[in-house]
């Protein structure tokens, strides 16, 4: 079966740092993967990383997404190749309105694949059914980036540019932080609506009750820039109770 | 003989120039002569003149050229129902202005008096003294003009001089919208240096909409000058889309209680060209308010000032003043100087002033590409966005169409 991105021994570093020391990750069409860490263990370097953020160096390793050397992209090309990152600190951009940017950004995506621009009768028409997905209000939809919005407004925000993109691998570094229950069925269920055999989602969290919502296939716990432990959406459950200490323990055993 | 050797270079670029035979106070003639005689063009050790050289002005070669222009050339064109008034080199044109004494309420004379006192400034003096032509227009009581008046100020041939004087009387309950705009026709290394006087009286509105946009190496000068009465309100939008050498020196005196001003510019510089805002608000009544804000985008090597002047005088209670520049470095040898100043003699005001220059915010533009934008689109995005902030604010929509076109055409970007 083929794989929507398969991470390979990846090593990154930042100002001489390395964050990420050999992480393998392989995620399928139509699969979820959550992953947990401690903070400060790399989760959000490796979303930055597959986004295409310039600062990280690649040291070693390979990405391949869904058939191209994901690593040779520049950042607008991995994401009109269909990535998409919800970012955990959602950029506040002054006088640039969501509808509009969103508007360049869906031309240029379809432009790219040889597609014809969107008219702006159905460009309204998907604003008005994508808002309605995550029920955000119109008037944010319409309003400068993120400026002046709640940090829940923020998160669900990113989620409703994730429903206008239709990206085929969703990066969700902590969407639900910040959210209220309400919220967080909210932004859990427009995930959950956005997803096809086809497509898959990383989802990055630090709190199982999001996996209530949005249901794993696989949890993974990054650890100090790898990958080092994977299982069912169980071991969720086991690392709320148990915290990342008997991890660190089982990892000093093997060594 | 000896008297030619100790002329000075401003001596020697005046007598290049024909003395004005332009009807103005015979007291403002005699301090124009008395500033000027003797005087050297100022250098940047010239506080007023700091950032910006005049070497350039004091080597022109000067021609005095004969009118060339058939018709107002298309892009000077902006608002499709004004009122317009046409100079070519500072000589005002009345075959190709429209008749705007017949408009209802305006006052139409090509004298060029005023109430205002001399400005101690040596352009001032030098378009007292050499002005090229001169008009007033009175804006009578209570009118309520429904169309601007627009002033096309055209540079045509090589090394000519402008220097045109434009007084406005917005007389008490009367609103009033006037276009200025500088354009040239197969011109370069010409000077403008136009001087605008204007009385805005009690309880009336007046905005001025300036827009600079010419294509050429040549230089320009405004001296605009304002007083403003009780509950009056006055509005200024210096708009800098194009243009080699630019200076332009705001002045406004509130003499009257509960009297409004807006200050708006936008500057969009690329190359090597040089734009220089000077602006000055002197509050010297209570109860009044003030916005002014001023924003630009530099490019290339080219240079930008700004330098804000606010002042609340001793009695002077309650003002509310805010002023605010900020600046996007598009390149590593566009530079600005900014500096804004409040000085404040009253107690009990409110007032903020803050300047910023930066580059573009990368996290932003980081942030569209990972929509999707190409690095072009998002720095565009970011850029409009700016300017745009300035040009929303901006009542006439013709106005604004005709600086988003302009700078689509130059920049490529879409507003
Ligand atoms: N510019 C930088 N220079 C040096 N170190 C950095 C830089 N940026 C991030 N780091 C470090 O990289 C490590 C990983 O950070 P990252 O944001 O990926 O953690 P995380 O797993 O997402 O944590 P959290 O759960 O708190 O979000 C941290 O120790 C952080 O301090
Ligand atoms: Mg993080």
């Amino acid at each position: 079966m083929k794989t929507l991105i398969n991470i390979k021994d990846l090593h990154a570093s930042i100002n001489g740092k390395e964050i990420l020391k050999g992480l393998n990750l392989e995620v399928k069409p139509g699969e979820i993967h959550a992953i947990m860490g401690p903070n400060g263990a790399g989760k959000s370097t490796l979303a930055s990383v597959l986004a295409g953020r310039e600062e990280y160096e690649i040291t070693e390793g390979s990405v391949d997404f869904d058939g191209k050397d994901l690593l040779e992209l520049s950042t607008e090309d991995r994401a009109r190749e269909g990535l998409f990152l919800a970012f955990q600190y959602p950029v506040e951009i002054p006088g640039v309105s969501n509808v509009n940017f969103l508007r360049t950004a869906l031309n240029e995506i379809r432009e790219y694949n040889g597609q014809e621009q969107i008219s702006a009768k159905d460009f309204m028409a998907l604003v008005r059914e994508k808002s309605a997905l995550v029920e955000l209000d119109s008037k944010l939809a319409s309003r400068s980036v993120n400026e002046g919005f709640s940090g829940g407004e923020k998160k669900r925000n990113e989620i409703f540019q994730m429903a206008m993109l239709q990206p085929k691998l969703a990066i969700l570094d902590e969407t639900d932080s910040g959210l209220d229950i309400d919220a967080l069925r909210i932004v859990a269920n427009g995930v959950n609506k956005l997803k096809t055999p086809e497509n898959g989602a990383i989802v990055i969290t630090h709190y199982q009750r999001l996996l209530d919502y949005i249901v794993p296939d696989f949890v993974h716990v990054l650890y100090d820039g790898k990958i080092v432990k994977s299982g069912p959406k169980e071991l969720a459950l086991e690392l709320e109770e148990k915290g990342y200490d008997w991890i660190k323990e089982e990892l000093e055993k093997a060594h | 003989m000896s008297q030619t050797l100790m002329n000075t270079k401003l001596d020697q670029f005046r007598s290049k120039l024909t003395p004005s035979k332009v009807k103005i106070d015979q007291t403002l003639l005699d301090h124009a002569d008395a500033y000027l005689s003797g005087r050297e063009f100022p250098t940047t050790r010239d506080e007023f003149w700091k950032y910006t050289r005049l070497t350039k002005i004091s080597n022109l070669e000067i021609n005095v050229n004969d009118s060339i222009i058939q018709s107002i050339p298309e892009e000077a064109i902006i608002h499709p129902n004004a009122q317009k008034i046409v100079f070519e080199n500072g000589v005002f044109r009345k075959d190709l202005s429209d008749d705007i004494l017949q408009v209802q309420g305006v006052q139409f004379s090509e004298k060029g008096s005023s109430s205002f006192t001399f400005q101690e400034d040596v352009f001032y003096a030098l378009n007292c003294k050499y002005s090229t032509d001169a008009i007033t227009i009175d804006i009578e009581s209570k009118t309520i003009l429904k169309d601007p008046i627009h002033l096309i100020l055209i540079s045509s041939g090589d090394g000519s001089v402008s220097m045109p004087r434009i007084v406005i009387n917005a007389a008490k309950f009367s609103e009033s919208e006037f276009i200025v705009s500088t354009h040239n026709v197969n011109s370069q290394n010409c000077l403008s240096n136009v001087v605008i006087e204007a009385d805005v009286q009690e309880n009336a509105k007046l905005t001025i909409n300036k827009i600079q946009n010419e294509k050429s190496s040549n230089f320009s000068v405004f001296n605009e000058r304002v007083d403003q009465a009780l509950n009056s309100c006055f509005t200024i939008n210096t708009l800098t889309l194009n243009g080699s050498w630019i200076r332009n020196n705001v002045r406004v005196n509130v003499n009257g209680q509960n009297a409004e001003t807006h200050l708006l510019g936008a500057y969009v510089t690329n190359e090597n060209q040089h734009v220089d805002n000077h602006t000055l608000i002197d509050h010297l009544a209570p109860n009044c308010q003030s916005n002014e804000l001023y924003k630009g985008v530099l490019d290339g090597k080219s240079t930008g000032v700004f330098n804000g002047k606010v002042f609340v005088r001793k009695d002077a209670q309650k003002i509310n003043a805010f002023q605010s520049n900020g600046n996007v470095l598009l390149s590593d040898d566009a530079t600005i100087n900014s500096k804004p100043e409040l000085e404040i003699y009253a107690d009990d005001v409110k007032c903020s002033h803050g300047s910023t220059t930066g580059q573009l915010d990368e996290d932003a533009v980081y942030y569209l590409r990972t929509r999707g934008l190409s690095e072009k689109s998002a720095r565009h995005l970011l850029v409009t966005a700016f300017i745009g902030d300035v040009l929303e604010k901006i009542e006439d929509e013709h106005v604004v169409k005709y600086a988003e076109n302009a700078l689509s055409m130059r920049y490529g970007w879409s507003f």
